[in-house]
């Protein structure tokens, strides 16, 4: 399978056969990471982040520096010239001809598909806008597979489904996997529309509540997500839904035992916690397995595999 | 245009039919033709056909439709036909057939969407036909299906 200089945009690019690949992939570095310390010797890898987040920025550059690669990155959005009003496209253009592959997140939906457009060298969405974040969906499958849960998995997305671009890409994704999925959130903060539609035309199996504590038994997977405060155009909104789904030990009590629980992170306050020390408790693990993840797409699509 | 008689037939020009009952004044807007415009133009609205139930029809004359204006009809018709009049003899006659994708014609609906910003992009959308028309936007994903006339550029 030939990734080398293909564009890592959005899951739905993604065949089920393809994401394997990458999973198979991720699972060589994750046993033997020190047979891959040269891999990427040489090669420069760039972080255009016009919005803060430290996590994925620290998981690419330290997936990178894993396999002996280096990182340049535009600091911070103030500083550069993105705040003296360069667009995308020329600050695409100028840094694609710096770096061998280019990590993009944005607060625009569908940037990284423009910046694709304009850039010679492969573009992976680190997430923009509301939309996609593949690299952040192919880490939560692998981090399922890992746990054994992911073929026919019974899965529960809660919290943020409107604005929160995790579970927008993730759960294309999970329709490959004949996942049983039920959508937990607040009337305004329900799954768009057109996605519903769209999984349901492709065959998914998808229902949607807004009582987490009914789903809670049922499920294998409890894929929480945060609350965004900063993606709701009008605060009182926000105060509405805020602290919504908190998920404590007490709630815990009628989940499965080999339940696990999946968070994108940060977290707010919608996992208390004492949830930590449950043995159901797999997102410190997730936010881990963000590195192989990353060490495999980076290699594929600068072709070093 | 089994009910063309209903005005007068023109000499030069051309009959938009079986435009989609209530579009007809979006195919005006589409034309760019709105109050002080020269041309002679006529309308049918609502009535009864055959194939559709209820349509609309659009006459103008001494203009014939550039591609992308048929391109545009046939988003928000995509039943219309087209027929060219050239001294009162309809010279050529076609469906219009929607495009797989439109480029700079519509404005995406998702004001976050990168195709509405200051970057030199233009919108993109890919077109489906199911239950009507469907539109994609290319770069946020977003889907237009209603009111897709509002939405022209
Ligand atoms: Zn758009």
């Amino acid at each position: 399978m030939n990734f080398k200089n293909r564009d890592i945009l959005s899951t739905r690019d993604l065949t089920r056969e393809e994401i394997d690949y990458i999973l198979n992939t991720a699972e060589k570095f994750d046993k033997n990471p020190q047979e891959f310390s040269d891999l990427l010797k040489g090669r420069i890898l760039a972080l255009v982040f016009y919005e803060p987040s430290t996590r994925t920025r620290i998981s690419f550059e330290t997936a990178m520096k894993k396999l002996g690669g280096e990182v340049i990155s535009l600091g911070a959005v103030e500083a550069s010239s993105i705040a003296k009003g360069e667009n995308l496209s020329d600050t695409i253009r100028i840094v694609s001809s710096y770096a061998d592959a280019i990590v993009l997140r944005h607060p625009k939906d569908g940037a990284s598909k423009l910046a694709a457009e304009v850039s010679p060298v492969p573009v992976i969405n680190g997430g923009d806008g509301a939309g996609h974040h593949p690299t952040q969906t192919l880490l939560d499958l692998y981090t399922m597979r890992k746990e054994n849960k992911l073929e026919g998995v019974r899965i529960a997305l809660v919290g943020d489904l409107k604005y929160g671009r995790t579970v927008h890409s993730l759960i294309y994704a999970l329709t490959f996997y004949s996942a049983k999925i039920t959508l937990v959130a607040p009337e305004e903060l329900s799954m768009p529309r057109d996605i519903i539609e769209d999984i349901k035309r492709i065959g998914g199996d998808i229902e949607e509540t807004s009582d987490l504590k009914e789903v809670i038994p049922e499920v294998d997977v409890l894929y929480m997500t945060r609350i965004q405060k900063e993606r709701f155009p009008d605060p009182n909104e926000y105060r509405k839904v805020a602290g919504i789904y908190r998920l404590t030990p007490e709630l815990l009590e009628s989940a499965k035992e080999d339940m696990i629980i999946m968070h994108p992170l940060p977290r707010v306050d919608e996992i208390d916690p004492r949830v930590d020390e449950t043995p159901q408790a797999k997102y410190f693990e997730q936010a881990k397995n963000g590195i192989p993840v990353r060490m495999a797409i980076l290699s594929l699509v600068m072709g070093a595999l | 245009m089994e009910r063309e008689l209903r005005v007068r037939p023109i000499k030069d020009g051309t009959v938009i039919d079986h435009v989609k009952a209530g579009q007809a004044l979006n195919v005006l807007r589409i034309l760019g033709i709105k109050p002080g415009s020269k041309e002679i133009v006529s309308i049918v609205m609502n009535v009864p056909s055959k194939k559709m139930g209820k349509k609309d029809i659009v006459k103008v004359e001494n203009r014939e439709l550039r591609e992308e204006e048929v391109a545009q009809i046939s988003l928000i018709s995509p039943e219309a036909t087209i027929n060219i009049i050239r001294n009162y003899e309809v010279v050529e006659k076609y469906k219009v057939t929607p495009p797989e994708y439109v480029i700079g014609m519509l404005k995406c609906p998702n004001v976050n969407c990168i195709s509405n910003t200051s970057e030199p992009v233009e919108s993109k959308f890919m077109v489906t036909r199911e239950n009507g028309i469907k539109l994609r936007c290319y770069y946020c994903e977003r889907v237009l299906s209603e009111n897709i006339a509002d939405h022209l550029l």
